[in-house]
């Protein structure tokens, strides 16, 4: 006989945060839980070319430093080199008694002692000794190269990221600049872009669903509401209010033109109660405040259109990745409905308690409504795709990708270029004509990136570059090359440790992005320039 | 050019190799002046710098000072090492938890980068005088506390003589939230300092009293009544701190209570702890940025082998593009409390009472006052010291503004978190 539990008041759980949660807590207010769990399951390859001489490891070393930190589950170091003196006054993680062993491994036990929850590995063989054994790069999902590299492992190494769809970095540092160049597999979708709390609203006010309406119509006529209430109607429902009485007036079109939501505007603002202390009603002003940004028909990001354009969303199979099925599974909703699944979340606005709480059970029951029904649709395409051999997609990862479906992105690569250095060394055409274009479009420090690559680019595309006839601030564009080119031959590619602790954060930021698949990452080239202090993103 | 000596031996100028590099040669953006080599080597080992904060940004500028070939360092912090201090404060271990900060930080630096000497001072920047700062070259700031940032630049303003060039102290500030930081340069009294650029720092609007009294929505609303009204009704003889489990469990059941009443979701533990204490995200690539940057300034300055940032970097690593900077010049004002000289135009209310107009002055963006006391040319209109000064003025509290000055008329305000007095125009709105 089953028995009936009484019904009693559970104790609430203490909820007091693990010993990890402590340690991680600054960082878990940023990427949360799941992009904890991201980084911990990778493993980031860190590659040194150059056994001696010049090479940007420090920048290498510092960006596995900022990763080490937050806790990559693994990183290994592959340098063939031993250390010398030059060393000691760049690599803050090398000793005295380091001189003269391995510089992958002594490296590797100094940064190991950043975090005991961190496996460190390396390879101080030469690259051509273990790189091109079968599955000699299977673990890692991130590659890390420092330049120089030469030209058969670099491709060997772009061309194993781009088949595996794992993205790959490649570093420059000298003296005071930094590159950086972000290789993207054909497709990186990103759900959780962490859009700017500002511009994420979505409440629907000009396509009220009933529930919504019906809490407007609840509302009754507002005049004949007693103060407090009318002080404590929550903006939101006065706005649908007063658009119901607008309608009305205006052959039941909403206002659309600026200068007629200017005109709703002096309604709302009319309708407020001045007779009182403070002279005006809070949530009358948060109305007013809020008619230029809400009232809008109900927008789709521009990175969602895109998305539902590529073939990987209208072209499933059964092997498609779960992004593309709920991606697929969303614009059946949208075809259907012509808006997205709504968002659900509400901001806080002047209200009752009671009021409020109403309100927002209406958007958090509407937004349910939506997820199930998308739900159902990636059920559907689940078995006509004939995808039972692969669990099921989660409802999380599903109620996820409707919370964002707005802002979610897909960067493509779609023809698997390479790093643009290497189709320099490959003297690509293509690549190359469009240099003129980069440094007349991106007029800031674009030249940087020329001067730092001058030895790949043949002398008749740099001779073409200098004739170019652009100005900016009184310095021709064959001066501002001149002196970028000039800025780093002096420097003989001689690393500063401090431009490569730049280099080491950009790079740790761009890689946790692309780790935990959050944040948008940088798709191109990022340039440092330490004399101006200013960066740019440069696309070729 | 100089040789680098440690106790056990002679550390090889080869390890210099490549700062050597930059250092020897001439530069196509440096100054005309700029004369590389030896001299600028010295000038360079010779520049005493001070770095005021020894936690995530501290811990990174000591590296890079270090390693820049700075060799007479000093640094300042008053705290002690918290575990969450860990996922970015790279010179700290699980071990050092609890210890001085700027001790540990010193030490750990100095024996990783030999010929390098670390001064430590386990303190509050407002214990130093003005002797003490003098004896700097240059000032970097690693800081998560806008006052703090406030009174070493209201210091260094004061300190400036203009028949003595030494006395003038560049002061190099970075910041961070986030993915997003600054870095800026500061010439006291010649551009734009910390207090112009105040507005640009707004705090958070805080809740109203009655939302959290009566009408709390969000369940933060929740932890601020725990907080705010709860715990000093309740607990009012015990000191609240927030790094003791105790305490924050107690706001943490307290605030999950009140938002069951108002059926609020979403109270949680690490949410309570991060209301209270007013948490600010923080990770260790975005302190590497922006120490980095500060660093890239300072080496700047002690050599002139580039121009320096003039005069403020912002750095964006979670934009909608990837990442951007926005480098440009911050505006010096003539009505700057601190560095202008002429009194910073306040509109205010003339029947608002001067309690409520004092109040205002703690979230007005551009003052920022947290205890301020008030007086015109020529009377008191509040102090809150001396005591009976205090007594004196507080019948004033109530009454009207219009009631104690004149349209436009120019009052000093003081208050005991800065070494200035802060002038303000009170004009009436219309």
């Amino acid at each position: 006989m089953a028995e009936v539990a009484p019904r009693e008041v559970t104790p609430p759980p203490l909820q007091a945060p693990s010993a990890k949660e402590r340690k991680y807590d600054r960082q878990l207010r940023l990427w949360a839980a799941a992009g904890q769990k991201a980084l911990e399951e990778s493993h980031v390859l860190l590659v040194v070319g150059n056994s001696s001489g010049s090479n940007s490891s420090v920048a290498g070393i510092e960006t596995l430093k900022n990763l080490i930190l937050p806790s990559i589950g693994h990183f290994t170091i592959a340098d063939p080199a031993t250390v010398t003196e030059s060393d000691l006054g760049m690599n803050f993680f090398l000793e005295q008694t380091s001189l003269g062993k391995s510089r992958a491994e002594e490296t590797t036990k100094y940064l190991r002692e950043l975090n005991p929850d961190v496996e460190g590995h390396y390879i101080a063989k030469p690259l051509r000794q273990w790189l091109y054994q079968t599955d000699s790069l299977l673990q890692y999902n991130l590659i890390l190269i420092c330049a120089p590299l030469p030209l058969d492992h670099l491709q060997a190494f772009s061309s194993y990221a781009l088949a595996q769809s794992i993205p790959l970095v490649y570093i420059k540092s000298s003296g005071f600049y930094f590159t950086a160049s972000v290789q993207l597999p054909a497709e990186f979708p990103i759900v959780d872009t962490h859009p700017d709390p500002d511009t994420i609203q979505d409440l629907r006010l000009l396509a009220p669903w009933t529930e919504l309406q019906a809490a407007e119509k609840e509302l009754g006529d507002l005049t004949r509401l007693s103060d407090h209430d009318h002080g404590h109607v929550p903006w939101l429902l006065i706005l649908l209010h007063y658009l119901e009485e607008w309608k009305q007036a205006h052959n039941s079109e909403y206002p659309s033109s600026f200068a007629e939501k200017k005109q709703f505007q002096s309604l709302v603002a009319s309708k407020a109660r001045t007779a009182n202390p403070e002279g005006g009603e809070e949530n009358f002003d948060e109305a007013v405040a809020a008619v230029l940004k809400s009232i809008s028909p109900p927008s789709v990001g521009s990175g969602c259109r895109e998305m539902f354009a590529m073939p990987s969303c209208t072209n499933l199979t059964q092997s498609s990745a779960n992004f593309w099925v709920i991606a697929n599974a969303i614009k059946q909703f949208y075809s259907k409905h012509s808006v997205l699944p709504l968002p659900g979340t509400l901001p806080d606005m002047k209200a009752t308690s009671a009021g409020y709480i109403k309100l927002q059970i209406i958007y958090k029951n509407k937004a349910r409504s939506d997820i199930a029904e998308v739900t159902d649709n990636v059920r559907k395409l689940e078995a006509s795709l004939n995808r039972s051999a692969s669990s099921p997609i989660a409802n999380s990862e599903v109620e996820q990708f409707c919370k964002n479906a707005s802002f979610v992105r897909v960067l493509t690569n779609p023809s698997n270029l390479p790093l643009p250095e290497l189709r320099f060394l490959q003297s690509d055409t293509k690549t190359l004509s469009k240099l003129p274009v980069i440094l007349t479009a991106y007029q800031t420090i674009s030249e940087v990136f020329v001067a730092l690559n001058v030895d790949a680019i043949p002398s008749d595309s740099l001779l073409e570059l200098r004739q170019l006839v652009d100005e900016i601030e009184g310095c021709t564009l064959e001066e501002r090359i001149n002196k970028a080119i000039e800025e780093a031959r002096r420097c003989e590619g001689s690393e500063l440790h401090n431009t490569s602790s730049i280099a080491g954060g950009v790079i740790a930021q761009e890689a946790i992005k692309l780790l935990t698949r959050q944040y948008v990452p940088v798709d191109g080239v990022v340039i440092w320039d330490g004399i101006r202090a200013k960066t740019e993103i440069v696309k070729i | 050019m100089a040789t680098d000596t440690i106790t056990n031996g002679t550390v090889s100028r080869a390890r210099w190799q490549h700062l050597d590099t930059i250092l020897a040669t001439a530069s196509p953006y440096a100054d005309e002046d700029y004369v590389p080599g030896p001299n600028t080597v010295s000038a360079l080992e010779s520049s005493k710098i001070l770095v005021i904060g020894a936690g995530g940004l501290g811990c990174e500028l000591l590296k890079n000072l270090a390693l820049s070939g700075f060799k007479d360092i000093h640094v300042i912090d008053m705290d002690t090492i918290d575990v969450s201090n860990l996922n970015r404060q790279f010179l700290f271990r699980q071990s050092d938890v609890g210890k001085s900060k700027a001790e540990v930080a010193a030490a750990f630096v100095e024996k990783r980068v030999p010929g390098v000497k670390i001064t430590p001072y386990n303190g509050k920047i407002q214990d130093k005088d003005e002797e003490y700062y003098m004896q700097f070259k240059l000032i970097i700031c690693g800081l998560d506390s806008i006052e703090a940032r406030r009174w070493i630049n209201s210091t260094l303003i004061d300190m400036v003589d203009e028949s003595n060039p030494e006395s003038l102290k560049p002061l190099i500030d970075g910041g961070t939230e986030g993915f997003k930081g600054q870095a800026r340069v500061i010439l006291p009294t010649l551009t734009s300092c910390i207090e112009c650029q105040l507005s640009m720092h707004a705090p958070r609007a805080a809740v109203p009293l009655c939302t959290l009294a009566t009408i709390p929505r969000q369940p933060q609303h929740c932890i601020e009544w725990a907080h705010i009204i709860a715990w000093p009704e309740q607990r009012k003889d015990d000191l609240l701190d927030m790094d003791d489990p105790e305490h924050v469990s107690w706001l943490y059941q307290k605030a999950l209570t009140r938002a069951q009443e108002f059926n609020i979701t979403g109270v949680t533990y690490a949410m309570t702890q991060g209301v209270v204490k007013n948490i600010i995200p923080a990770i260790a690539s975005t302190n590497a940025i922006v120490a980095a940057a500060c660093t890239n300034e300072a080496l700047k300055l002690a050599t002139d082998c580039a121009p320096f940032l003039s005069n403020y970097m912002m750095y964006t690593g979670d934009s909608e593009s990837g990442l951007y900077t926005y480098t440009f010049e911050a505006e010096k004002k003539d009505d700057c409390p601190v560095c202008g000289q002429l009194a910073q135009n306040i509109a205010v209310d003339p029947v608002t009472t001067l309690e409520d107009f004092l109040g205002t002055l703690a979230e007005r963006a551009e003052a920022q006052l947290k205890k301020p006391s008030i007086r015109t040319e020529g009377k008191s209109l509040y102090m809150r010291f001396p005591p009976g000064l205090e007594q004196s003025t507080r019948p004033n509290l109530s009454k009207k503004l219009e009631d104690l000055v004149s349209d436009g008329e120019e009052v000093g305000v003081s208050d005991p978190a800065f070494a200035i007095q802060f002038k303000f125009r009170l004009n009436f709105a219309k």
